[in-house]
């Protein structure tokens, strides 16, 4: 042996081995990475992949059968529920495990396990939020109900048995690349990911935070231009002119809210880090026989959230000898949560309801939090101490005091900038206990309005818009969710803490929740509007969108002899109802006189716009840079009163303050000494955005699909670029019914025809596998593009040999 | 011969290790030692059998797992690493990399086994 050579060259190679087998900042370790047999190259399924397989489970009770069609969609079959919702499971977790593992973790508050320091303050929100506590509340009120725990267990056992059959080498892509292992799924888990969607959808929601510093400068009058309750041109969800039953319960206003809440100025410096997308919101609308070609209901959904790769959505059929239900699913939760059956058909958009409220509340001492001054004496507080682990350093500890109204989300501690001695707590319909998984059960097995009534009685959080439909030609839509009673203008401000007379005095009757069924004029619509005009006996505040509302309600009453191919047309429309209403205001008041050559070429293009945000408008490119910079000259002077700046008045309210008062108060930019007009700020805005423009068409981006570049990206965002795709070319935007914006819009759209049998059609932009190394990865994607939808294949128990079967999986009880 | 016989049993056993659960990811350095112990050659060659055997059997099955993949895979981890977007580059790096730490490891069981006279 030739002891020194030796010494150095296995010095060499085990220095080799380590410097592979160790990740360097994000690098991942290389060695296991591109290892053949272990790493990346495992991952890429082969084109001719097969998915069948023979699979035995202790935890089953009978025989199941997974039938996948050519798109993978699974269409299970099995012998009970709580089979079915095992398999469902272990379908999630095989083709979406990452992506639920991410999610549950990151609405935990334990992003920074994976992601590292950068994700601390994000933690921090996320449990000062309690979203651990709420979902903490629903599994107790699941465990009370021994019917609904089996099948959230069923659930959880699935997916866990994928996760005990994965080899180091069969680890989903972003595991290897991270560095991590999955870890195991819990009941909990499932509560957190419902927690997450009633966070995106009912947390963004309000504004009480920025409303209040509005306050602190703006006398209510100029509150009321900028934040008004029920639009002008509103197109309610109930039917105008319905009539309301008196209320059931009549908030009271305390004594003291003028003096202690409208006339106390004191404004907040703290500020939501990760606040929903205000665009989280969808379309939904049914037409009854009576308008339709074959006379029976047409229902339509899409809702709109931010779009990922892999999609959030996960579609599925799934059956057992009492139920068969097709749709889509949520990666981590049972059920189907938008769909049909033999029966029925039902979807949802976003209530948009303000369901969340903050306190001022005064600590005995600001550093212990330990007590705090209620109804007249020191209340102890519930102190919860949060541990977030860090990837690459040392663990964050974390107070968090619970109150009676909630956790204190915002005190000293948090947010590191607060100089001031403001701790506020929140009050979130979120935290209270409620099972709204089983609404989702009972709608997958509903077989008329009334079961329709039944399940989604219990739904509490977040508050949707249940649109439906049934074979017997029912169609209905219920506004369902817990709402508080509040009087006029409650909760719309930091309310104070010292004593409950500011709490909430209780929730709106779940009978009085805003609802139409068959109404005369044989439709219903949603689009996250308010849902009822004025008369409407409470106060309802909320973050409501308006446009799409008025453009679908303006198309469904003039359409008749109505097909499900009007309907996906429908659902692709690019009007742009705001600009039409516009228009004419923007070109009354613009000087044409002081436009440069290419400026007046701009005017030429929008003047001859046909309103249409398809993808190649630039009409639609210049009205949209022209309204933003003209939303900016009109308030930017005036929301820049207050630190942090008042919230941003809706496009709405500033097209209907254009139509209503060209001299308002607010068009005058408050920072310069001469008094500018509508015709000086229009004129202004114009040019500004010709600027912007002219960059634009210099880069070959005046088309509105290049200007927006419209973008699904991997969930890891930034982090994979490679992994996205951009460029897509489709039109629309927010306040158009195909609502795509950069990187959000309609996650699965979904046209259903109460035909024998059911006809049906969906697509979402994404594909069933969660695998980017699969083809499955992102197939639907120029479909969905395309405005073509996938014909959905209600597969019958007379089916199972049929040749749109490609693969199947076959599940029994080991011995 | 030799060289050959190296080759070829350092690819192979590498495989296997491959295929063993309780191998850790660097378990063919282990093989490809025990093959330059077995099958003695110089330093030099050792390394190269390694190497080559390594080189091979790896940019050999990405090539294959590649091709049936028709490089979905393949681009999209070339973009992340970055090479470009380029897989055949993807695919030697992924060869190179095992080939060195082969080559290493086969050197280490050259020098195992080298007495002076066979110097």
């Amino acid at each position: 042996m030739r002891v020194a050579p030796f010494i150095i060259s296995t010095v060499i190679t085990s220095a080799l081995i380590y410097g592979l087998n160790k990740q360097w900042g994000s690098i991942p370790p290389m060695g296991k990475f591109l290892h053949p047999q272990y790493g990346f190259w495992q991952n890429a399924e082969p084109a001719s992949q097969s998915f069948d397989a023979d699979l035995s489970f202790a935890e089953l009770k009978g025989k199941a059968e997974v039938y996948f069609d050519d798109r993978l969609v699974p269409h299970v079959f099995a012998e009970n529920d709580e089979d079915l919702y095992f398999i469902q499971g272990y379908l999630h977790a095989k083709f979406r495990l990452f992506q639920m593992d991410l999610q549950t973790k990151a609405a935990e508050g334990r992003a920074s396990e994976i992601a590292g320091a950068k994700a601390i303050n994000y933690d921090k929100e996320q449990r000062r939020l309690g979203m651990k506590f709420a979902a903490e509340n629903a599994m107790k009120e699941i465990d009370k109900d021994p019917a609904s725990k089996l099948l959230f267990d069923a659930y959880t056992k699935g997916v866990n048995a994928y996760i005990g059959s994965l080899k180091e080498s069969s680890l989903p892509l972003e595991y290897k690349l991270l560095n991590f292992k999955p870890e195991k799924w819990t009941n909990l888990r499932t509560a957190l990911l419902l927690k997450m969607m009633a966070k995106m959808l009912s947390s963004g929601t309000e504004n009480d935070l920025a409303y209040t510093n509005a306050k602190s400068v703006f006398i209510p009058d100029q509150l009321k231009t900028l934040y008004p309750q029920v639009p002008d041109s509103l197109m309610p969800i109930v039917p105008k002119g319905t009539a309301f039953e008196k209320p059931g319960i009549v908030p009271v206003k305390p004594v003291v809210a003028d003096s202690f809440y409208f006339d106390n100025n004191e404004t907040v410096s703290a500020k939501e880090i990760s606040k929903p997308d205000i665009n989280n919101g969808s379309n939904n609308w049914v037409v009854a026989g009576s308008k339709t070609q074959s006379g029976v209901p047409i229902l339509s959904n899409d809702p709109h959230l931010e779009l990922s790769l892999p999609s959030i959505w996960y579609e599925m059929q799934l059956q057992t000898p009492t139920s068969n239900t097709y749709g889509v699913t949520l990666p981590g939760s049972p059920f189907i949560i938008i769909g049909f059956n033999d029966s029925i058909a039902w979807g949802v958009t976003n209530a948009q309801r303000d369901v969340k409220d903050y306190y001022n509340i005064k600590f005995k001492d600001d550093k212990t939090k330990a007590e705090y001054w209620f109804n007249g004496e020191w209340k102890k507080s519930e102190l919860r101490i949060e541990t977030i682990k860090v990837k690459g350093s040392k663990d964050v500890l974390d107070t968090v005091a619970y109150t009676v109204f909630g956790p204190v989300m915002f005190d000293k501690s948090f947010q590191d900038h607060i100089s001031s001695n403001r701790n506020l707590a929140v009050r979130w319909t979120a935290h209270d206990p409620s099972n709204e998984g089983m609404t989702f059960y009972k709608l997958n097995r509903a077989k008329n309005y009334d079961d329709y009534e039944e399940a989604i009685k219990t739904f509490e959080c977040p508050g949707q818009n249940f649109v439906f439909a049934s074979k017997t030609g029912d169609i209905a839509i219920w506004q369902q969710g817990k709402f508080p009673a509040r009087w006029d203008r409650q909760g719309l401000y930091v309310m104070p803490g010292e004593d409950s007379s500011f709490m909430w005095q209780g929730s709106i009757p779940q009978a009085e929740n805003p609802h139409s069924k068959n109404p005369a004029r044989g439709y219903l619509q949603s689009a996250n509007q308010r849902p009822v005009d004025s008369t409407y006996p409470y106060f309802i505040p909320g973050s409501y969108i308006t446009a799409r509302g008025v453009t679908i309600d303006h198309y469904l009453s003039s359409m008749d002899g109505i097909t499900p191919n009007d309907m996906m047309k429908l659902q692709n429309n690019y009007f742009n109802s705001l600009a039409e209403d516009v228009k004419s205001t923007l070109l009354q008041f613009i000087i044409e006189e002081d436009l440069t050559a290419t400026e007046k070429k701009y005017l030429d293009t929008f003047k001859s716009w046909d309103l249409m945000a398809s993808p190649d408008s630039k009409g639609q490119t210049i009205y949209q840079c022209w309204f933003d910079s003209l939303e900016a000259g009109i308030w930017m002077d005036d929301l820049s009163r207050t630190t942090p700046m008042a919230p941003w008045p809706t496009e709405q309210t500033t097209m209907e303050l254009l139509k209503r008062d060209t001299a308002s108060y607010f068009i005058d930019n408050i920072t310069t000494p001469q008094k500018e007009t509508l015709y000086d700020i229009v004129t202004a805005a114009f040019k500004k955005a010709s600027a912007e423009l002219t960059k634009a068409e210099a880069a070959g981006k005046l088309e509105w699909t290049k200007f927006k570049n419209p973008t699904i990206y991997h969930l890891l965002k930034d982090a994979l670029p490679a992994f996205a795709r951009k460029g897509l070319n489709v039109g629309g935007n927010g306040n158009i019914i195909n609502a795509v914006t950069h990187s959000h819009g309609p996650s699965w759209r979904m046209v259903v025809q109460m035909s024998t049998p059911t006809e049906a059609y969906g697509v979402y932009p994404g594909g069933q596998s969660g695998n980017p190394g699969s083809k499955f990865y992102d197939d639907y994607i120029d479909n969905w593009v395309a405005g073509k939808y996938n014909k959905l294949w209600f597969m019958r128990e007379g089916d199972r040999m049929d040749k749109n079967i490609k693969w199947t999986m076959k599940f029994k009880k080991s011995e | 011969m030799k060289f050959l016989v190296a080759t070829i049993l350092t690819a192979m056993l590498a495989f296997i290790a491959g295929l063993l659960s309780f191998s850790p990811w660097w378990g063919f350095a282990v093989t490809s030692l025990l093959v330059a112990i077995l099958v003695h050659q110089k330093a030099g060659k050792a390394f190269l059998a390694g190497f080559l055997g390594l080189l091979l059997l790896w940019a050999g099955l990405v090539w294959w797992i590649d091709m049936k993949n028709n490089g979905v895979m393949s681009v999209k981890i070339a973009n992340v690493l970055p090479l470009g977007g380029n897989s055949i580059y993807l695919i030697l790096v992924t060869g190179i990399v095992g080939g060195l730490v082969a080559g290493m490891a086969a050197m280490s069981g050259s020098f195992l086994r080298s007495t002076k006279s066979s110097r």
